[in-house]
Formats: C-alpha cells, structure tokens, sequence
C-alpha cells in the first residue's frame, strides 16, 4: 500500500454561531416538510374543529362547567374544551413529528441527522424545537378561527399561552420522540399512537373538568390526575387567563426533562435500543 | 495480513509535509483505522475482529457478499451503533471519544437513499450544511459548485423526486463532499444503478482520490476493483484478506480476482451475485 500523509488541521468543538446554525437548518427543514404537507395543516385543524363545532355544540346544553378557577364566571362548554384542543392539535403534531422519524429511520433519511458531527443530544433537542415551532402557527389558527366562534380570551392570554405552548408542544414532541425510539417500524408506531393518543386525551381534564371525573369514578379521577396531558391542558388553560398553575408548570417541565432524557438515552449509540436491535 | 505500524511511515519520510500541525506528536495516521472491531446483534455475530486500515488519499474497495458485515461495519464507522469492542479511528480520532472530531472528516453514503425527495436539490444540500454547522451563504456557493461539478446545476430547484436514481446518488455524493470531508465512506453506491450510471459515479469517485480524498467503497460488485485499488475481503463478519488487488490475487494464487474471491470465501456464488 502507498503512503500519502495530507497535511492536518485539527478542528475540534463547534461554535455556539455553528450551533445556531445547526438549529435554524433543523427548523427550516421541518418547516418546508410542514408546507410541503399541506393536507396535514388541513387535517391539524379539522380535527379540532370538529370537536368545537359539533361535539361541543351538541353537549353545551349536557355538559354545564361551574366556576372554576381560572375561570371567573360560568363558561360555555365551546369555551372550557378550546385549551384541550389546542393541545389535541400539539398532541397530534408531536405524534407526527414522531412518526416522521420513524419513517426517517426506515427510509434512512435519519441517518443523515444522526451522522452530524454536533453532538446527539443537541439534534434531538433541535428536532424537538423544530416539531414546536411547527405546531405553534396550527395552534395560533385554530385559537383565530376560533374567536370567531366567539371563544375569546383576554388579548393578553394569546401571549402569555405562548411560553406555555412551547412547553406543552416541548413535552409532547419528547414524549413522541422517546415512542419513536422505542418502536421498530412505522405500523408498529401506528398502533403506539393508538395507544397514546385517545387515552391521553380522553383521560384528561380536556373535555370535562375533573370534579365531574370525580362524581363519576374515583379511579378514573387519580388516573386524570396522574396524567401530563391533563397538566399540559390546565397549563395552557391558566395562561390563556393571563394565570400560572404552579403544580401544572411543575409538572410539565418535569415530564419534558424526562421524556427527553429518555429518548437521548434511546437514541445513544452505546446506550440505546437501535443498535441491538441493528436498526437504525 | 498488514500490520497498522506498516500503514505509518517514518519520520521524515517524503510524504511527511514539513511543520504540518499534528496532535499526534509529528505520527501520521491512516484515514481510517479499523482495530479488533467485533460487533454482535443478540447472538448474532455481524463482525468478528475487523483489523484494516485505509491509507489516505487511496482507493480502497471492502469487497464482500451482502449479509458479510458491511452496512454494520458504516455504521459503527459512523457512530450510528456504539464501537463495543476494538477501535476505531478517523486520522487518528477515536469515534468513541472524539465522535466530533472524527465525524466532521467523514463524508457518508449510505445503502438507502437518504435525500428528502420533496426537498430540492439545494435544499437538501443546504440542510446537510447546516448540520455541519455551515452558514446558508457558504453553503449555497459549495452546493452550487457542487452541482456543476455533477452536471445538475441546472436542475439544482427541482425536487429531488424528479430526478432518476443515477442522480440521486450523485446528488448524495455532492451532498457527502459539501463539508470538504476528508474520507469519503460509500456503501453501495452503485446498487440499482444501470451500467453507465454506474461507470459515471466510480469514475468520478476514483477522480475524487486525485484530490486527496481517500475513499472505503463497499461493494460486492467485483468489478468494480481495479488494478491499483486497495482490497479488504469481509466475509461473514471477518477480514479475509486485506492488500492490493495483486497482493490479495497472490495471497488466494488466483489469476483475477474473481476466482481469488471464491477462493477465499469458498463460496460458489453465480456470477451474476458478484458482477
């Protein structure tokens, strides 16, 4: 064999502006797959919709919510289940983004990501506030259409939801990521995203408050509770009334520090489930 | 089979570029170093005590069936699995410990296509930039001249989808090259490829070396060795032998590689499995 010696220039770390420009690239991409998706901003929307504008008009006259905090006076029932949808529309976006990686891993685009010199754990963050970014403009739309529908919350609310909906859509992207992880192919994903969703949501406060829950079945009510989706809900709900639920902020930040330190430890080489499994 | 302390040379040696900045003390390490690299899947061994190393700017072919250890072996390479047992560095930076480092040298092409089909040209190219942390600017010029190089600037807004599977993969190898790698790692590139695309990609790859790329191109078309490749035999997960064309042919007494390759592997593949 020959041997040529090329001259050496040791690189070594990243600047924080390389870092940033790692993130922005990573934001963009999933931007340009969103528009690219059209059908997807459609399906976002109608889903939710359909729940303000048939479910809840049908049930307004049922399902009466009292005064509770953060409410100051009796609410109509379009008003009470607007937070649980817009965390239905981050739910459901969290799951997307999920199972776009896992169509990613099988079609070996994700390769592409995992192979970057940066370290994992920032790609995985990066795509994580991707998947974000993404679902907040959905979100944003839905709470415009909704006003329409006379569903108005203080002017202020519409920001102060914000931070509170990067957390949420934070802890519900980890969540994804950490199932995607944890799945092996795409049909499996689908049947997680069966099993994750519907009780998610539906084991919530997103629909009825939990005193009724109560009424009807203790365990059910302990189960709502121990549910992040149900705090992910009341967190934005308070925000929406320019309030913080302490115990939901807590609760939120703590299940997205979790469910992302799983899916880094997932998607780590040495620690992870991928390579044993030889998938990648 | 050649020892890595072959792969140095001395110290003073014509290769040696004098006062070229080394962290390794004035020692010159191969491109790529693969050491004692044994990986399993459960009880499946995929490679048993993998050892070779690539010179650089070489051409060097891993000649293997599918199911040998390949893909495996990228993907260690790359950092895709974690490296359980055996070394492996990239011009001296372990993959373990200084994945960064090593991983920034590296360019990659894997088996399956992995471009965004509904992304353009650019784009995909610009969005594997920023993931080596190149700014929009930088990168812009480096896929356009990229392009031009492959002959697709012109095609460079149209998505990716539109193109034909020859381009793909010329387009995966611009994309590969746009952080300036110094080893360039290919997984069968050429698998699915008609015979002119085929040609087109290796003799580009091969023009690649000229300028000081070196180059691991796992194949197990064997005809795609040539006389000044340097060949590393993998079969079921072990390094058979490992050398130049000649050398290898010499090592199994065998007149074309062909036979030598059946001759190692005692395998009786149609010809049709290897060319």
């Amino acid at each position: 064999m020959s041997s040529h010696v090329l001259a050496y220039k040791p690189l070594r770390g990243f600047t924080p502006v390389q870092y940033a420009v790692c993130l922005k690239g990573i934001v963009w991409r999933e931007g340009l797959r969103f528009l690219h998706q059209r059908e997807r901003f459609v399906a976002a929307l109608v889903r939710p919709l359909v729940w303000l504008f048939i479910f809840a008009a049908g049930f307004r006259q049922v399902l009466g919510v009292s005064i509770i905090p953060p409410y100051e006076t009796y609410v109509l029932y379009e008003v009470y289940i607007a937070p649980g949808l817009m965390l239905l529309i981050q739910l459901f976006n969290g799951m997307q983004s999920s199972l776009s990686m896992v169509y990613d891993r099988e079609m070996g685009n994700m390769r592409t990501l995992l192979v970057s010199p940066l370290p994992r754990w920032f790609l995985l963050c990066s795509k994580l506030v991707a998947g974000t970014a993404v679902s907040l403009p959905q979100v944003y739309t839905f709470l415009a259409i909704a006003w329409l529908w006379d569903i108005q919350p203080p002017l202020l609310g519409y920001v102060a939801a914000l931070p509170a909906l990067i957390l949420t859509g934070l802890m519900l992207g980890a969540l994804g990521m950490l199932l995607s992880s944890i799945s092996k192919q795409l049909e499996n994903f689908a049947g997680v995203m069966n099993f994750v969703i519907f009780p998610m949501f539906f084991a919530s406060s997103a629909l009825y408050p939990l005193w009724r829950v109560r009424e009807g079945s203790l365990f059910l009510f302990y189960l709502c509770e121990l549910n992040p989706f149900t705090h992910a809900v009341e967190l934005v709900r308070f925000a929406l009334y320019e309030q913080v639920n302490w115990i939901s902020l807590a609760v939120v930040s703590g299940c997205t520090a979790l469910f992302m330190l799983g899916a880094i430890l997932a998607y780590d080489p040495s620690r992870g489930l991928l390579a044993r499994r030889g998938n990648t | 089979m050649i020892e890595l302390a072959d792969l140095r040379p001395p110290p003073g040696s014509p290769g040696l570029r004098a006062g070229a900045t080394s962290p390794f003390q004035g020692e010159v390490w191969p491109a790529l170093s693969i050491e004692g690299v044994s990986h399993s899947y459960g009880a499946r061994r995929a490679l048993v005590d993998v050892t070779f190393a690539v010179v650089p700017a070489t051409f060097t072919v891993l000649l293997g069936l599918n199911g040998a250890g390949k893909s495996t072996l990228f993907s260690l390479i790359t950092r895709l699995y974690a490296v359980g047992q055996g070394r492996i560095r990239i011009f001296g930076h372990d993959v373990a410990r200084a994945s960064s480092e090593a991983l920034r040298m590296v360019g990659i092409v894997f088996q399956p296509r992995t471009l965004d089909l509904d992304l353009s040209l650019t784009q995909n190219l610009i969005y594997h930039a920023a993931l080596h942390g190149l700014g929009r600017r930088e990168s812009a010029g480096r896929a356009n001249a990229l392009l031009q190089r492959i002959a697709l600037s012109d095609r460079a807004k149209d998505k990716v989808r539109s193109l034909s599977g020859g381009q793909m993969r010329q387009v995966e190898i611009a994309r590969a090259l746009l952080h300036r790698p110094r080893l360039l790692l290919l997984d069968e590139p050429t698998v699915g490829l008609d015979v002119k695309s085929r040609a087109y990609i290796l003799e580009h790859v091969r023009r690649l070396v000229k300028d000081g790329v070196s180059v691991l191109w796992a194949t197990h078309l064997i005809d795609e060795v040539a006389e000044n490749d340097d060949v590393v035999v993998l079969h079921e997960g072990r390094v058979l032998a490992q050398g130049a064309a000649a050398r290898v042919r010499e090592q199994a007494n065998a007149h074309d590689m062909r036979t030598a390759f059946l001759a190692l592997t005692q395998t009786t593949e149609s010809a049709d499995d290897l060319a």
